[in-house]
Formats: C-alpha cells, structure tokens, sequence
C-alpha cells in the first residue's frame, strides 16, 4: 500500500502538465542557415525531412510581396505507414509539419503540438505516439532555436 | 545499435538492466523523496531566471529583446513607464482572448513574477505618475471616442486588424492598435493605466497625447469611463468553439482511385484553385518507387487567399497547402481534408474565423464534387 502510494506520488510529480496547442520558437539565424540548421535537427532525431513547401516562391510568382516563408514536412517512414493503416482518419494531418518564417535577421518556426492533435483524436491508442511526436518537435525545435 | 550488440553483452546489458531495477525498487522511499525536494525547488530556482523563462515562453512573438515581431513590442520606454507589475502579471495570466496572446496559465506565480522582473530590466525612464481618475461620463466620452479614437482602435474597440503578424509582412502600423474591448486587456488595465496612456500618448506608436490635442482633465475621465464600458457592449472577443467540429471532413467516393482523382482535379479548377501537385502520400519518405498508391496527397493553393490568411495570422501555414488525402480501401475512396473550424480554435486569433469558414466551404464544395 505505501509504495502504491509512493508510485502515484512519483508518477503524479513526473506526468506532464497539459500543453499548449502551439509550439513556436524564434532563432537568431537567417533564414537560408535556418532552414539548414532545422533540416539537421529534424534528422539528427531521426526523421526524414519529406519536402520542403515553398510558399514565399508561389507567392512572389503572383505578384505578392513576402518574405520567406516555407513549410517542411517530416516523418519516419516506417512510423508513418503504420500510422496510415491503423488510423487512415489522422492523414490530413501528417506528415508532421513545421513552417518556417523569416522575420529580419531571425527565423520563427512553429507547429502544430501533436498533443493538442489528441483534443481531435481522443483514441487511447493513438495517446503515445502524440506523446512522443511531442517530446521529438520540442526537441528538434529547441535544438533549431539554441543553434548559435 | 542494440542489433549489433555482442551476445556477452547483451546479457551483460540485461543483468545490469535488473540490478538497477532492484536497486530502484529498494530506494523508492529515497527516490520518491529526491523528486519531490526536486519539485519543491524547481518553482524557486525558476524564480530568478526570469530571462530564461521569457526566452522560453515570450521571445517567439514579443522578440528576443522585447522589440516586437508576431507580438507587440515591449521594450518601449513608454509603456514600461505606465504599465504596472500587476498589468503586466494579468497580462501574462489572462492573455487576449481571440488576439493571439494566450493565456499562461500553467507559469507558476514566481515564474511569472520572474518574467516580469525580466521586462522590468529593459525600462530606461522611470514608471509614469500615476494620475487621479474622476468619476467620467461614459455618453460623452463615446462621443469623444468617436472622434478621436475609433479611427484605430474600431468603433466598437475590436483594435486593429492582423494582430500576430510578423514584421516581415506588410503592415499598416508599426504597431496595431490594441483591442479596447478585449475582456483581458480590461480586467488587467486598471483605470489610471488607460488615463495615464490618453495624457501622455506612447513615444515611438501611434498613440499621441490626447491631453496635447487639447482634451481636458475631465475629458479624459469620460473617456476612460466609455472605455471601461466597452467590455459590455463590445463584441465577442473570443474566438468560436468549435469543439462539435470534426477534425475532418469526409466523404466517401465509390469510383476508384484514378476516377476520383480526375474528378477531384476537376472540382479544385471549379474552385478557382491552383493545382501543385498530386503524389503519392508518402513521397519523399518511402523508398522510391515502393510507394503506396491507395494513398494519395493531392496540393492545390489560392493564392490570394493565402496572401490574406498571411494578413491575419503567419502561423496559417499549419492549414497548408489545401491538401486533399485519398485513401483506396475496398474499391472505395475516402476523400479527407482537415477542418478548418476546428483547427481554427487552436489559434487564439478570432479574425481567423471568417477566413477558415471560406475555407471550410471551399473544401466541403470540393469533396462533394470529386465524389459525387
């Protein structure tokens, strides 16, 4: 009884608390060592950075004024197929993605928390690996955001 | 890496897996203990690194020295000057519902206090006298607000338009008039706040001194007691729930792929859209030539709609490109996209409402047509 008790109070000290919706981070890097440097940590934990979304281009081929701006794509392959075929319903949300703006001599990164995704997709299965989407984005974020 | 580990050391691995095990299990009581005397400092030590804690939570937006970007600037002299502590702890507490700013409700009180120490580190002048607020009337200080404030901050204190965005885009103002009617700029700016700010205007914004333009002492109550009834009248500040939203909107095609990807090709032209791409949904991530073609992306953007989101908000980018994913299962398609309404919810921003509503018809429009 006391170390099911002491387990609660371990594991109650050490749950996370409720995130928000939106992680966004700013670097001190323009954008074009920006977007190399956060291509290098998206890999550096593993994932494959599946395309980069030049909307900045799209958007000056129209004739509007923008700074860059882009979004990168990423997943684990073998993660992603899995996902896909047990839960076909979360597609339109992935892979994950990161947008990536400049804004003067600094660049803003911002993506969607996977664990506000559990707020759409109450299933119990899908809770981990929100969870460790998670943990992966701050990660690579925080490594994009520390870069010198 | 573990499937290149020697057999001698894997077991090696596993029985030093077990002896910490049991050593953890002996020294529960201590480890239990350890955590918690950890979680009791932890509010402690944040406490003084208030620079830490902006750099984590504030620096995105407000900029890593307070000078502004996606958030207004803080580092201006004047508002230091008239904002108080407390203001600026409400602020950090309450947010702007509906304007980008979120609430921080999980910073516990030192760290916030911490953060407000920090900003306090960037003033050069000191705080603001306070000035004495008389009892106003509200009636002739909207006839005042009319004429001197709803040309910037709405005629019903909405502020300006595109709160959040970045100074990269093009904006009309450097920086955007707040939201008056806001229920959290009301409940954190206290009435001499709001008078001291019309008497003294803010160096370096657009805000001028009212006191200067020739408004009386008694002028300037009126005008407080209009703006402090602005949180009756004004609009929702909120941005909708969406919580009976799907995440997804659905519909199902009873022709194949190749079928409903011609038709879906068709209904994004009827929407006026332009087409990117269409490829399989693992491109780029599967080996190529390996990958699954009952699993479609299909890209297409409207220009001019993206150049207005990016008006409103530069996180928009989470909503793009309009993406439509198909998957093939049992000779049908389930054509999907994600819910604009409902993603909207995540951003705190109410001009986004509108906006995703249009896209949220858009879409539906499209899915309809590419399964009919």
């Amino acid at each position: 009884m006391k170390r099911a008790w002491l387990l609660a109070v371990v594991w109650l000290w050490a749950a996370p608390v409720a995130a928000e919706d939106l992680i966004m981070v700013r670097a001190p890097l323009g954008f074009s060592d920006a977007m190399n440097v956060l291509q290098q940590s998206a890999r550096d934990h593993g994932y494959e950075v599946a395309r980069v979304q030049r909307v900045d281009v799209g958007l000056k081929s129209r004739g509007y004024n923008t700074a860059e701006y882009r979004l990168a794509y990423l997943a684990r392959g073998k993660e992603l197929d899995a996902i896909a075929a047990a839960h076909p319903e979360l597609l339109p949300y992935l892979p994950l993605k990161i947008v990536l703006f400049a804004e003067g001599d600094s660049s803003l990164a911002v993506t969607l928390n996977p664990e506000a995704l559990g707020q759409l997709f109450p299933n119990t299965d899908l809770r981990l690996p929100l969870r460790r989407w998670e943990a992966d984005l701050r990660s690579i974020l925080e490594q994009f955001a520390q870069s010198p | 890496m573990s499937n290149l580990m020697p057999i001698n050391d894997t077991i090696t691995a596993q029985a030093a897996s077990s002896l910490s095990l049991m050593y953890i299990t002996r020294n529960l009581w201590r480890l239990a203990l350890a955590l918690l005397a950890l979680g009791a400092l932890a509010p402690a030590g944040a406490a003084y690194d208030g620079a830490r804690l902006y750099a984590a939570n504030c620096a995105a937006c407000h900029g890593s020295n307070g000078t502004g970007g996606v958030g207004v600037p803080i580092a201006l002299p004047d508002f230091l000057a008239q904002a108080g502590d407390d203001y600026l702890r409400k602020t950090i507490r309450l947010g702007r519902p509906g304007r980008v700013m979120p609430a921080f409700t999980k910073l516990s009180d030192a760290e916030v206090n911490a953060i407000v120490r920090h900003l306090r580190s960037w003033q050069t002048v000191p705080a603001a006298p306070v000035p004495r607020v008389g009892r106003g009337d509200a009636g002739n200080g909207a006839r005042l607000y009319a004429s001197h404030c709803a040309s910037c901050h709405g005629a019903h204190g909405e502020g300006g338009h595109g709160t959040g965005v970045t100074f990269s885009r093009p904006r009309d103002l450097p920086v955007l008039p707040p939201a008056l009617n806001n229920p959290g700029f009301l409940a954190a700016a206290p009435d001499a706040m709001i008078k001291a700010v019309l008497e003294h205007g803010r160096a370096n914004t657009p805000m001028t001194s009212f006191r200067k333009a020739g408004l009386s002492d008694r002028n300037l109550d009126d005008l407080v007691a209009h703006v402090r009834s602005l949180g009756k009248t004004g609009a929702d500040a909120g941005v909708k729930p969406a919580k009976d939203e799907p995440a997804v909107l659905t519909r199902i095609s009873n022709n194949g792929m190749k079928d409903t990807l011609d038709r879906l090709k068709g209904a994004i032209a009827g929407a006026n859209m332009t087409l990117i791409r269409v490829a399989p949904f693992d491109e780029g991530i599967a080996e190529k030539g390996r990958e699954n073609p009952q699993r479609m992306a299909v890209d297409a953007c409207d220009f001019t709609l993206v150049n207005q989101a990016l008006s409103i908000d530069p996180r928009i980018g989470l909503f793009l490109p309009c993406r439509i994913t198909l998957v093939e299962e049992a000779g049908k398609v389930r054509v999907m996209a994600i819910n604009p309404k409902r993603l909207s919810a995540l951003f705190n921003n109410a001009e986004l409402d509108d906006l995703c509503e249009k896209m949220h018809a858009v879409y539906v429009e499209i899915l309809e047509e590419s399964t009919l």
